[in-house]
C-alpha cells in the first residue's frame, strides 16, 4: 500500500529519471541507445504520473464525502451513523481525515466562547506543633479568627475558583470563591474594574483586597512562605478586604510612580461593626520602583490605613471600640541574572509596620503604640528549587493596669518568629513547600512544621510584580 | 499622610517639567519589533525595547519600570499568540493606559498577520508549555518580518496622522532593502537546506522551513520543560540513529544540555541571537538574519 513515503518514492524516482536524462543525453556516445533509454525513461514517468493522478482524485473524493458528513450538525446524527469507510482507515495520507476533523471545528461556534476564564487554586497540607496551636496567641495583640494557626495534622487549605472576563468595552469583572476545609463558602474578592478610563485612573468597585502593604493585596496563594509574617496577622488579620472602592491615579513620568486611595465598609479586622454609616475604613497608598542594570528591580511602598471598629470582639471574647491607625513602609528587591529568572532567581522584601490602637478596651481606655517588621529572602538555586528564610517580630506598649493579663497585654514580651523553607516546584503551576517556623510569641516558644501543596489550573492571569 | 501629600507634589512638578515629546512613543515588546519601527520610524519615533535579545520573553515580569513605560506609549508592539501571556496583559492593565489596550488601534499584535506554525490539536498543560494559537517565534522567518512590516506601517500611519506620508515613505525604502537581502540570504543559505539539526527548544519552526533544515530532535520532552538525563539519553539514541550536525539553542537559553548532547555526539553547539541583541553583532534587524546565516554555516562546515 503506497503511503507518504510512496510519494517521495515516486518524486525521487522522477528527479532520478530526469537526471538520468541530461546524463544520457550528454554521455552516451551512441545517440540511438540514449534515445530508446529516454522514450523508456519517459513511459515509466508517464505511468507514474497517472497512477498519482489517480491516487489524489480518490482522496479527493474521499475528502469531500468528510467535509460533508462534518458539514451535519452533531445532533442530528440521530440514525445509525455512517458505516465507516474501511478504505479511510488504510488511507494513504492522513490528510482527509485531519480536513474533515477542522470542518467539524468550524461548523459549530461553541456556546461557551463568551465563558469567563475559569481558573482553580487547590491547597493542602499537614502541620505539626510542639505545643497546641488552638490555644496560640500573640501577647499584646488580640487577634483576628482568620489568623490562627493551621489546625494540627493534614487539611485541606482553603480551594479559591476564579472566574473573570472583560464585561463590556469599559470594564472588567472578577470573582474569587474560596472553599474551606469544612465546605463552608465566602467571597473572597468580587469587583468590578474599569479599563478604559482616561488620564491614567483605574477605578475599582465591589469587595476587595486593600492595596496596602506589599503582601496584602497578593493572593496567598502566591505568597513565598505558606503563611502570612507575623505583622499581616497581628496588624490587619492576615488580609485586609472589604467591600469598598479603589481609585488608583499613575503619574505620567518617565519612572514609576502610583497612588492609590481606598474607602471601605469596615467591617473585617482590624475593623469591625461598619462604623461611620459603612464607611468604616479609609486607605491610601503611593509606590515607585524602577530597575537597576539588565538583572534587578526594584518597588518601594508607602502605605497608610485607618480603620474604625465597633465593638470588635476577638474569639475569646474580648471588646473593642476605637480607631486603628496604621502606617506601612515596604520594600521589594528582585535578582534575577538578565532578567532570566527561570534558572536563579533572588526576591528580597521588608515591611515596617508602625500603629496606634486607641479607643476602649473591656471597658477601659486605651491608647498604644504598636510597631512590628519583618524580612525575608527567598532564593532559586536551580531551576525548579528554592530556599528561603524570614524573619518577624512585632511590639506593643505596655497595657494600663487594669489590662493587665488580657488580650492587651504584652507580658513584656517581644513575639518573633523565624522562618525556614525549601520549595520544589514541578512546573509554575505546582508547588510543594516545606517550611519550619521557631515561633517565639507566647510564654513558651513553639516549635512549628508546615507541608503544603499548592497547584493552580486553568487560564491563569499573570501575577503583579 | 503628610509624605503622600509630598510624593503628590514631587509628581506633579515632574509632570510640569516634561517636556513636550511630539514623537510616537512605542513600547515594544521584544527587540525585533523594536527594531522593525526602528526602520519603519526612524527619528519619528521614540522607542523603548521591554524585553532584552539574552531575556526569555516567555518569562518575564510586570516589573514598575515597565508600566510606567506601557503608560506613556502611543503604541504597543508585540508578538501575541500568547508569547506574553505571562506578564503583557497585566502590564496594559497597570498601566491604565487606553491607548494599548487589547482591539485598541494602539496595541498591535505581529502574529495576527503570518500564519502560525504547531497549532497543537488539544489544549493540556500535560503537553507542556504550548501556545494555543501556534508557535509564536516568527521572528526567525526574515520572510515573516516583511508580512508585519506592511501592516505596522499602516498602523503607525494611522496613529501618528500627521507623519503618515512619511512613514509611507520609510515602508517603501525598508521593502526594497529588505526585499534584496532576502535574495542575497536565499542565496548564503542555499547550502543549509536538508541539514539535519537538533534544537534545544522548539522556538525555530519559521527559520527551519525558510532554509529548508531538517529538525532532527529538540532537547525538551515538551516546550519549556526541560530535559531530564533519561530524557537526553533517548536524544542521544535518535541522534544515533538519524545524525545531526549541529545543535541550535538562543542567546537566552541554558547551555547545558546543548553542550552536554554536542560533546555526546561530537557536533557542533552553535548559540543563535534568535532576535536582535542576542549577539554582540546582531545590531540591526539585518545584521540578525547575516549573523545567524553565518554562524548556521560556520557550525555546518566544522
Amino acid at each position: 500500500m503506497p503511503n507518504r513515503y510512496g510519494l517521495i518514492t515516486i518524486a525521487m524516482t522522477a528527479v532520478f529519471a530526469e537526471s538520468a536524462i541530461s546524463a544520457a543525453s550528454a554521455q552516451t556516445p551512441n545517440a540511438e541507445a540514449a534515445q530508446a533509454e529516454i522514450s523508456a525513461l519517459r513511459e515509466e514517468m508517464e505511468d507514474l504520473r497517472a497512477d498519482y493522478e489517480a491516487r489524489i482524485e480518490a482522496m479527493e473524493a474521499r475528502l469531500k464525502r468528510a467535509e460533508e458528513a462534518a458539514a451535519i450538525p452533531p445532533g442530528a446524527v440521530a440514525g445509525p451513523t455512517p458505516a465507516p469507510d474501511t478504505a479511510a482507515a488504510a488511507a494513504p495520507i492522513g490528510t482527509p481525515v485531519a480536513v474533515a476533523q477542522i470542518a467539524q471545528q468550524a461548523a459549530s461556534v461553541p456556546a461557551n466562547t463568551y465563558n469567563p476564564g475559569i481558573s482553580v487554586v487547590l491547597n493542602g497540607g499537614f502541620a505539626a506543633y510542639e505545643s497546641n496551636p488552638d490555644t496560640a496567641r500573640i501577647p499584646g495583640f488580640p487577634l483576628d479568627e482568620e489568623a490562627g494557626l493551621d489546625p494540627e495534622g493534614f487539611s485541606l487549605g482553603e480551594s479559591e475558583v476564579v472566574l473573570n472576563a472583560n464585561i463590556d468595552h469599559v470594564l472588567y469583572g472578577n470573582l474569587i470563591l474560596a472553599f474551606d476545609g469544612e465546605g463552608d463558602v465566602g467571597v473572597e474578592e468580587a469587583y468590578i474594574q474599569t479599563t478604559k478610563l482616561p488620564g491614567g485612573f483605574t477605578a475599582k468597585a465591589g469587595k476587595l483586597f486593600s492595596g496596602i502593604g506589599y503582601l496584602n493585596e497578593k493572593h496567598s496563594h502566591y505568597w513565598d512562605f505558606i503563611d502570612a509574617p507575623l505583622p499581616y496577622r497581628a496588624f490587619l488579620g492576615v488580609q485586609y478586604g472589604d467591600p469598598g472602592v479603589q481609585l488608583r491615579w499613575i503619574a505620567p513620568t518617565d519612572f514609576y510612580l502610583e497612588f492609590g486611595g481606598e474607602w471601605f465598609r469596615g467591617d473585617s479586622f482590624p475593623a469591625a461593626g461598619a462604623a461611620k454609616n459603612g464607611r468604616g475604613t479609609a486607605a491610601g497608598f503611593v509606590q515607585t520602583g524602577g530597575d537597576i542594570g539588565a538583572s534587578s528591580s526594584w518597588l518601594a511602598k508607602f502605605s497608610y490605613l485607618r480603620a474604625r471598629a465597633d465593638e470588635r470582639e476577638t474569639p475569646l471574647g474580648s471588646l473593642f471600640t476605637g480607631t486603628d491607625s496604621l502606617g506601612i513602609v515596604s520594600g521589594v528587591f528582585k535578582w534575577a541574572p538578565q532578567g532570566n529568572p527561570v534558572r536563579r532567581n533572588l526576591i528580597v522584601n521588608g515591611e515596617y509596620f508602625f500603629g496606634r490602637e486607641k479607643g476602649e478596651f473591656d471597658g477601659t481606655a486605651i491608647n498604644l503604640n504598636r510597631s512590628g517588621w519583618y524580612a525575608q529572602g527567598v532564593y532559586q538555586f536551580r531551576p525548579r528549587w528554592r530556599i528561603g528564610a524570614r524573619y518577624a517580630s512585632i511590639g506593643s506598649e505596655g497595657a494600663p493596669i487594669a489590662l493587665l493579663g488580657s488580650e492587651i497585654d504584652d507580658l513584656g514580651r517581644s513575639p518573633n518568629a523565624t522562618s525556614a523553607l525549601l520549595e520544589y516546584d514541578t512546573s509554575e503551576f505546582g508547588r510543594f513547600r516545606l517550611m519550619y517556623t521557631l515561633d517565639d510569641s507566647d510564654a513558651l516558644s513553639n516549635n512549628e512544621f508546615f507541608a503544603r501543596y499548592t497547584v493552580t489550573f486553568g487560564p491563569h492571569g499573570a501575577h503583579r510584580f | 499622610m503628610r509624605k503622600l501629600m509630598m510624593a503628590a507634589a514631587v509628581a506633579l512638578a515632574a509632570l510640569a517639567a516634561a517636556p513636550a515629546n511630539a514623537k510616537l512613543k512605542v513600547f515594544a515588546c521584544e527587540p525585533e519589533w523594536g527594531a522593525l519601527v526602528q526602520e519603519l520610524g526612524g527619528e519619528l519615533a521614540d522607542i523603548y525595547t521591554a524585553t532584552s535579545g539574552l531575556q526569555d520573553p516567555h518569562q518575564v515580569q510586570a516589573r514598575p519600570s515597565l508600566i510606567a513605560k506601557a503608560r506613556a506609549a502611543d503604541i504597543a508592539v508585540c508578538t501575541g499568540a500568547e508569547l506574553e501571556i505571562a506578564w503583557m496583559g497585566l502590564v496594559q492593565q497597570q498601566s491604565a493606559n487606553p491607548k494599548i489596550q487589547p482591539g485598541a488601534p494602539g496595541y498591535f499584535e505581529a502574529t495576527a498577520f503570518v500564519r502560525l506554525l504547531d497549532k497543537p490539536a488539544s489544549f493540556d498543560r500535560s503537553q507542556g508549555d504550548i501556545h494555543a494559537y501556534g508557535n509564536p517565534h516568527i521572528q526567525t522567518d526574515p520572510r515573516n518580518i516583511l508580512l508585519v512590516a506592511k501592516p505596522l506601517s499602516e498602523r503607525l500611519a494611522t496613529i501618528d496622522a500627521a507623519n503618515a506620508a512619511a512613514y509611507r515613505t520609510r515602508y517603501a525604502d525598508f521593502e526594497n532593502r529588505w526585499n534584496a537581502a532576502l535574495l542575497k540570504w536565499q542565496a548564503v543559505g542555499a547550502p543549509l537546506k536538508g541539514k539535519p539539526i537538533a534544537v534545544q527548544h522548539k522556538s525555530w519552526v519559521y527559520m527551519i522551513g525558510w532554509l529548508g533544515l531538517n529538525e532532527v530532535v529538540a532537547l525538551e520532552p515538551k516546550p519549556g520543560i526541560p530535559a531530564s538525563s533519561g530524557y537526553l539519553a533517548q536524544v542521544i539514541e535518535t541522534l544515533k540513529a538519524h545524525p545531526a550536525k549541529i545543535v541550535i539553542r538562543a542567546a537566552y537559553e541554558d547551555p547545558r544540555s546543548s553542550e552536554f548532547i554536542a560533546r555526546r555526539m561530537s557536533i557542533e553547539p552553535v548559540l543563535l541571537p534568535f532576535t536582535v541583541g542576542g549577539t554582540k553583532e546582531a545590531k540591526d534587524l539585518f545584521s540578525l538574519y547575516d549573523e545567524t546565516l553565518r554562524l548556521l554555516s560556520e557550525g555546518m562546515g566544522s
